[in-house]
C-alpha cells in the first residue's frame, strides 16, 4: 500500500509523457486525478496506522551494501505524507490555467511527488539519499523550466548548493554504514544499535558531515543564501513546493536520522543545534523585515519558522532537561513543520497571484489591493496572521509548544534561549503587519489598477490550505495524538530509555 | 453543566467569524443578529456566573487545558457580555448600510468572545489564545477604515506594542512548564524560585501591555482611530480591562514574588497619575477619555498589587459602565456633529438632552464625586492601599485628584453653551441627530455608573469580597470617603472657575502633556528605528557578505580553473607537444631512407655490412 502511494504518482508521470494523446488540460487532468487518487490513500492510511512502524515493506536491493528498499511510516513521517499529498493537490489545482509544456510540468511535479512521499516513508539512507537528491534534479528543471527572472542562474545556484549540502550528506551517511555492526544502510537497525556508540570522535564528524548536508537544506543561518533567489524566479506552485515540503526534507532528516541514530553526538552537541536555530530565528525574522520583495520576505520568514523547528531539536537533545518539556518541544516541532509547509505553501501560491497580474513584487509599487481584490486581501491576510503564529490557527500551536517545551526543560541556557526566541514572533508580527499595510491597505499603488481578485482556481488551491491551518489551530488533538507517540520514541533514543 | 461554559464564547465567537467571514452578504442582517447574539451570550454569561460551570480538555501530550468560572470571573463575564450588548446596541444605530456591517459586527463579536475566554480560562495555554486573538481583532478593528494610512499605522501600532508585552505570557506558559509540570496558574505561587520571579515577571510584562500603563501607554492613543463602538468596547470591558483582570486574578503571585506586588502597585499609581496630567492637557474628548482609560486601570493595576482585589473588580466593573457610556457619548456626537474638539463640543449637551444627562452621569462618576460610583470603588482601592505604604497613598490620592479635574473638564466643555466661536464639522460632516438605538443603552449604563457604589455599603462589600476573593479587608471607611469626596467637589469646583479663564487667556498644555509623555516617540526612536536600522544592515550583510562568500566560491574555482590552465597546462602540454615534436622528427629521419630505390638500398647494406665487419673485427 505504501509503496502504491508513493509511486503513483511516478508511473502516472510516466504515463503522461508516454502517451501523446494526453495534453493540455487532459494531463493537468491526470494529474489531479493522481494527487487526488495519493491523497485518498494517505488518508486511509492515516485512519488505519495503529501505531508503531506501520505499512512496513522490507526487500532486498544493494545486498553487498546491506541496503534494503525498506520503507514504513510513523507518527513523524505520516502528517508529513499527508501535507505532501495534500500540497501537491493544490498545487495541481493551482496550475489549472499553466499553458507552458503542460505535459512536462505534471510530469515533472508527478516525479517530485514520488521523490518527497519516498523521502519520508524512506527506512533505509541510501533509499533516502536518493529521494534526496531526486528531489533537487525536480526543482531544478520547475525552476530552470517554468521559472521567471534570472531563471537559469537561480536554479543553478539552487542546484548547486544543495547538491554540495547532499555530498556531506552522503559522506555523513556512509560514515553511519562504516559505524553500524554489522554494517548497514538500514535506518531501524541503525536507530536499534546506535554506530560510535564508543566513538565519540567519529561520531562527531559524522554528525558534522549529516547535519551540514541537511542544514543546508532546511535551510538555516549561515547556508541560506540559495534559497531567496530560487524562491524569487521560481513559478508560485514551485515556490509552495519547495517551501512547503522540500525544506521539511532537512528538518525532517534532523528528526529521523540525526536523532535517532547518533543520539549521543546529539546530546553533546545539543547547545550548538540550539544556538544554530537561535540565529536562524532572529536572523531570519530581521533580514525578512527589511526585505522589498515580497517572495524574498516570505523566503526569509521560512529561514525564521524552520530556525524555530532546529530550535526546538536542538533543546530536546539537551541533556538533563525535563522529558515532557523535551517530547512537548518534538511534538512543536513536528507540527511547525506540517503548518509551515500549509501556511507559507499558501502565502507564496498568493504571491503568484500579484506575478500573475502585474509581473511584480515589489513591496512598494502596490497599494490598497484590498479595494479591488477583497477575497485575495482576506486570504492573505489569513495567511500572514497564521504566519506570525496566532492563536486559532497552525502556526500557534506549533510555536507555543516549541517555546514551553524549550523552556519548560528548565534548562538555564534552554529558558534564555527560549526567552530570545520569543522575540521572533514579534518581529514576524511586525513585518506582516507592515506587508499587509503597504501592500493591500492604504490608498492604491502603481501597480494596484492591474491586480483582480483571486480566480476560481487560485482560491480552490488557497483557501483549503488556511482551512486546513484553522482546523489544525482550533482542533489539534488528532494530528498532535499522531505525532506525540513519535516524539516520545525520539526523545526516548535520546535518552537511552 | 459545562456546555453553557462552553457556548459562552463560542456563540458570540462563532457567529462573529461567520460574520466577519461571509462579507457583504451579511450586511442587511448583521446588527439585528449580532444584537440578539451578544442578548442570548448576556443571558449565557449570567447562567454561568450562578451555575459556576468548569471544562478542561487535553490540549498538548500530558496538559491539560480548561476554563472555570469562580467569583471574579463570573463577575468580569457578566460585566463583558452587558457592555458588549450595550456598545452594539448603540453600533446598530450608528454604523450606517454603507460600511461594512458584516466584518464589523462579526470582529466586533469575535473581540467579545475571546475576552469571554481571557476571563474565564483556568491556564496560560487557553489564556494566551484568546488574549492574542483578542489583540488581533483590536487590530482590525482599530484599523476597521482601512483606506486611510494614519488609521492602519495605528492598529499596527496597537498590535505590535500589546504583542511585544504579550511576549511575556509565553515566557510565563513555558515557565510553568518547568516549574509545575502544568499550565495552570493556580500552582504558580507555590512554585519556587526562580520560577515563580520569571512567571510573575512574564504575567507582568503582558498584563502591563495591555492595559496601556506605562510605558505602554501611547498605543491607546492611537487605537482612538478605529469607530466609537470600538473605543466604548476596547477602553471598558475588554482589552485594557483585561490586564487589570489577569493582574487581579494572579495577585497571590505578585505577593508571593514581594518585588512584583511592589512594582505593578508602582506602575499603577504612577500610570494614574501621569496619565491623568496627559488626560487634563488634552483638548480632543476622545484623546482625554483615552488618556483618563490609563489613568483608571491605573488604580486597578494598584489594587491588584497591593492586594485590593475586592476594590479592583468593583472599580473594573463600575468604570466599564462608565467609560462606555461616555465614549458612546462622545461618539454619538461625533457622528451628529462633527467634532470631538471640547472647544468646539459647546452646547452639544443642551442640543442632546438625554445624551448630555447620561454623560454628565458618567463624567461626574469618572471625577470620582460623591455618590457616585467610582468615588466609592476607588476609595475601596486606596484604603487598603493607605495601610500598605504612605508615598504610594499621597501618589495615588493625587491621581484622584486629578481624575476629578479631567472629568469636569469633559462635562463642562459640553455642558457649556454654544457661542459665536463654537464650530462644528471640523473633522467630517455630521448627521445632526442622535437615533433611538444610540440612545437606548445610555440610560442603562448610566444607571450603572451612578449606582454601582451601592456595593461598597459594608454589608455589600463584604459579600462583594467573597465573591472577587483576595485577601480580606474591610470596605471603605466613612470618614475617608467624606474627605475625599469633599477634596473631589473642592477640584471640581476650580475646574469650573478656571475653564473659562483659561480658554480667555489661551493657555496651553505643555506639550509633553499634551503628545502623551512623548511616549510613541520615544519608543520609535528607541526600539523601532534601531531594529529597523539593524535589520536593513543585517540584509545588506547577508546579500554582501554571506551571499558573497557563496558567489566567490565558484568565481574562485573559476579562476583556479584559468590559474591552472595558464601555469600548469600549459607548460604539460607544452612537454606533450615537445615529446611528439621529437617523436616526428625522429619519424622524418626515419623516412628518409625509405626511398623505394633498389640501388638507395643496396648502398644501405653494403654499408651496413662494412660497419658490422669492423665492429666484429674491433670486438673479437
Amino acid at each position: 500500500m505504501l509503496s502504491v502511494v508513493v509511486f503513483l504518482p511516478l508511473a502516472v508521470a510516466a504515463v503522461v509523457l508516454a502517451v501523446p494523446a494526453l495534453r493540455g488540460r487532459a494531463a493537468l487532468g491526470a494529474w489531479i486525478a493522481a494527487a487526488s487518487a495519493d491523497l485518498v490513500l494517505v488518508a486511509i492510511m492515516w485512519i488505519g496506522y495503529r501505531g508503531g512502524l506501520g505499512y512496513e515493506t522490507r526487500l532486498r536491493w544493494i545486498p553487498t551494501l546491506n541496503a534494503g528498499y525498506h520503507v514504513g511510516v510513523d507518527g513523524l513521517s505520516l502528517p508529513l505524507m499527508a501535507l505532501t499529498a495534500v500540497l501537491y493537490l493544490l498545487c495541481a489545482i493551482y496550475s489549472l490555467r499553466e499553458t507552458t509544456r503542460v505535459r512536462a510540468y505534471a510530469a515533472l511535479f508527478l516525479f517530485l511527488e514520488t521523490a518527497s512521499l519516498g523521502l519520508f516513508a524512506a527506512q533505509d539512507l541510501l533509499l533516502f539519499f536518493v529521494f534526496f537528491d531526486l528531489s533537487i534534479v525536480g526543482m531544478y528543471f520547475v525552476i530552470a523550466g517554468w521559472g521567471h527572472g534570472e531563471r537559469a542562474r537561480s536554479a543553478l545556484k539552487f542546484f548547486l548548493y544543495t547538491f554540495v549540502g547532499s555530498l556531506a550528506l552522503l559522506l555523513g551517511f556512509i560514515g553511519l554504514y562504516l559505524g553500524g555492526e554489522p554494517h548497514t544502510f538500514d535506518l531501524v537497525d541503525l536507530t536499534r544499535k546506535p554506530p560510535f556508540a564508543a566513538a565519540p570522535g567519529a561520531a562527531a564528524l559524522v554528525l558534522l558531515a549529516v547535519a551540514a548536508g541537511l542544514a543546508v537544506k532546511t535551510p538555516t543561518f549561515p547556508v541560506h543564501t540559495w534559497l531567496p533567489p530560487a524562491h524569487t524566479d521560481a513559478p508560485a506552485a514551485g515556490s509552495a513546493i519547495l517551501a512547503g515540503i522540500l525544506l521539511k526534507m532537512g528538518t525532517y532528516g534532523f528528526a529521523r536520522v540525526a536523532m535517532p541514530v547518533l543520539p549521543g553526538a546529539w546530546q553533546r552537541y545539543a547547545w550548538v543545534v540550539v544556538a544554530v536555530g537561535l540565529v536562524s530565528v532572529l536572523y531570519g525574522a530581521l533580514v525578512a523585515l527589511a526585505q522589498e520583495n515580497l517572495k524574498r520576505l516570505i523566503a526569509y520568514t521560512s529561514v525564521n519558522h524552520m530556525g524555530y523547528i532546529v530550535l526546538a531539536l536542538g533543546a530536546a537533545g539537551a541533556a538533563g532537561g525535563a522529558t515532557g518539556a523535551r517530547e512537548l518541544a518534538v511534538t512543536g516541532a513536528v507540527t511547525q513543520m506540517v503548518s509551515h509547509g500549509l501556511v507559507t505553501g499558501a502565502l507564496f501560491l498568493l504571491s503568484g497571484v500579484f506575478w500573475d497580474r502585474a509581473r511584480a513584487y515589489d513591496l512598494g509599487r502596490y497599494g490598497g489591493v484590498a479595494e479591488r481584490a477583497p477575497v485575495f486581501a482576506r486570504l492573505t491576510a489569513v495567511a500572514a496572521f497564521a504566519s506570525l503564529g496566532l492563536p486559532g490557527l497552525s502556526g500557534f500551536i506549533a510555536e507555543f509548544q516549541i517555546f514551553a517545551g524549550v523552556i519548560g526543560t528548565g534548562l538555564t541556557g534552554a529558558v534564555v534561549a527560549g526567552a530570545l526566541a520569543v522575540l521572533g514572533i514579534l518581529i514576524t508580527a511586525a513585518l506582516f503587519l507592515r506587508l499587509l499595510h503597504r501592500v493591500f491597505l492604504g490608498r492604491p499603488g502603481e501597480l494596484t489598477p492591474l491586480v483582480s481578485d483571486v480566480r476560481g482556481h487560485e482560491l480552490g488551491a488557497i483557501a483549503p490550505l488556511l482551512v486546513l491551518s484553522v482546523l489544525v489551530g482550533v482542533v489539534p488533538r488528532p494530528l498532535l495524538a499522531l505525532i506525540e507517540p513519535a516524539s516520545a520514541a525520539i526523545v526516548s533514543f535520546l535518552t537511552g530509555r | 453543566m459545562s456546555a453553557i461554559l462552553v457556548l459562552l464564547p463560542v456563540l458570540p465567537g462563532g457567529s462573529g467569524a461567520f460574520l466577519a467571514v461571509a462579507g457583504r452578504r451579511t450586511r442587511g442582517f448583521a446588527p439585528g443578529a449580532a444584537v440578539a447574539v451578544a442578548a442570548v451570550t448576556l443571558v449565557l454569561a449570567v447562567a454561568a456566573a450562578v451555575t459556576r460551570p468548569e471544562v478542561s480538555v487535553p490540549l498538548f501530550a500530558g496538559l491539560r487545558s480548561g476554563a472555570a468560572i469562580d467569583g471574579l470571573s463570573a463577575v468580569m463575564a457578566v460585566t463583558v457580555a452587558a457592555v458588549t450588548l450595550a456598545v452594539l446596541g448603540y453600533a446598530a444605530g450608528e454604523m450606517r448600510d454603507e460600511e461594512s456591517r458584516g466584518r464589523f459586527f462579526g470582529l466586533m463579536l469575535l473581540f467579545a468572545g475571546s475576552m469571554l475566554v481571557t476571563v474565564t480560562a483556568a491556564d496560560l495555554a487557553l489564556l494566551l489564545m484568546a488574549w492574542e486573538v483578542m489583540g488581533a481583532m483590536s487590530y482590525a478593528l482599530i484599523g476597521f477604515w482601512w483606506r486611510a494610512p494614519e488609521r492602519v499605522t495605528a492598529a499596527d501600532v496597537a498590535f505590535v506594542t500589546t504583542r511585544a508585552g504579550d511576549l511575556g505570557l509565553y515566557l510565563s506558559a513555558g515557565v510553568a512548564v518547568a516549574a509545575t509540570g502544568s499550565l495552570g496558574l493556580a500552582g504558580l505561587p507555590d512554585a519556587a524560585r526562580p520560577w515563580r520571579d520569571l512567571a510573575a515577571a512574564g504575567i507582568v510584562l503582558a498584563a502591563l501591555g495591555k492595559s496601556a500603563q506605562l510605558p505602554f501607554s501611547f498605543w491607546l492613543s492611537r487605537a482612538m482611530a478605529g469607530p466609537s463602538a470600538v473605543s466604548a468596547l476596547l477602553h471598558s470591558a475588554t482589552m485594557v480591562a483585561a490586564g487589570a483582570y489577569l493582574l487581579l486574578r494572579t495577585q497571590p503571585l505578585l505577593a508571593a514574588t514581594g518585588w512584583a506586588a511592589a512594582l505593578v502597585s508602582w506602575t499603577g499609581a504612577l500610570t494614574a497619575l501621569a496619565l491623568g496630567a496627559v488626560a487634563v492637557a488634552q483638548r480632543d474628548l476622545k484623546q482625554l477619555l483615552a488618556a483618563s482609560t490609563c489613568a483608571q486601570i491605573g488604580f486597578m493595576v494598584l489594587a491588584a498589587g497591593a492586594g485590593a482585589v475586592a476594590g479592583g473588580a468593583a472599580h473594573l466593573v463600575a468604570h466599564a459602565a462608565v467609560k462606555s457610556l461616555l465614549f458612546l457619548g462622545a461618539g454619538a456626537w461625533l457622528a451628529a456633529l462633527g467634532t470631538k474638539d471640547m472647544g468646539e463640543l459647546h452646547g452639544a449637551a443642551r442640543r442632546f438632552p438625554l445624551v448630555g444627562v447620561a454623560f454628565a452621569v458618567g463624567g461626574l462618576a469618572l471625577a470620582g464625586l460623591p455618590p457616585f460610583s467610582l468615588w466609592v470603588t476607588k476609595e475601596a482601592v486606596l484604603a487598603v492601599v493607605a495601610d500598605e505604604s504612605a508615598p504610594l497613598h499621597l501618589v495615588s490620592y493625587a491621581a484622584a485628584l486629578l481624575a476629578t479635574a479631567y472629568a469636569v473638564k469633559a462635562v463642562v466643555a459640553v455642558w457649556l453653551p454654544a457661542d459665536a466661536a463654537t464650530r462644528h464639522h471640523t473633522e467630517r460632516p455630521g448627521t445632526g441627530r442622535v437615533g433611538l438605538l444610540e440612545r437606548l443603552p445610555m440610560p442603562a449604563l448610566a444607571l450603572v455608573a451612578a449606582l454601582f457604589g451601592l456595593v461598597g455599603l459594608p454589608a455589600a462589600f463584604s459579600g462583594w469580597s467573597r465573591l472577587a476573593g483576595g485577601p480580606a479587608h474591610p470596605g471603605p471607611g466613612l470618614a475617608a470617603l467624606l474627605l475625599s469626596g469633599v477634596l473631589a467637589v473642592a477640584v471640581a469646583l476650580a475646574v469650573r472657575v478656571a475653564m473659562p479663564l483659561v480658554r480667555r487667556r489661551r493657555l496651553a498644555a505643555p506639550g509633553v502633556l499634551r503628545e502623551w509623555l512623548l511616549l510613541e516617540r520615544g519608543a520609535r526612536a528607541v526600539v523601532w528605528r534601531p531594529l529597523v536600522a539593524l535589520a536593513r544592515a543585517l540584509a545588506r550583510f547577508d546579500d554582501r557578505v554571506i551571499d558573497g562568500f557563496v558567489g566567490s566560491v565558484p568565481r574562485v574555482g573559476v579562476g583556479l580553473a584559468a590559474l591552472t590552465r595558464r601555469r600548469l597546462e600549459k607548460p604539460v602540454d607544452g612537454a606533450v607537444r615537445l615529446v611528439a615534436a621529437g617523436a616526428a622528427g625522429l619519424g622524418a629521419l626515419a623516412r628518409r631512407p625509405q626511398t623505394g630505390q633498389v640501388h638507395t638500398y643496396f648502398a644501405q647494406v653494403a654499408v651496413a655490412l662494412l660497419v658490422l665487419a669492423v665492429v666484429v673485427a674491433l670486438v673479437v
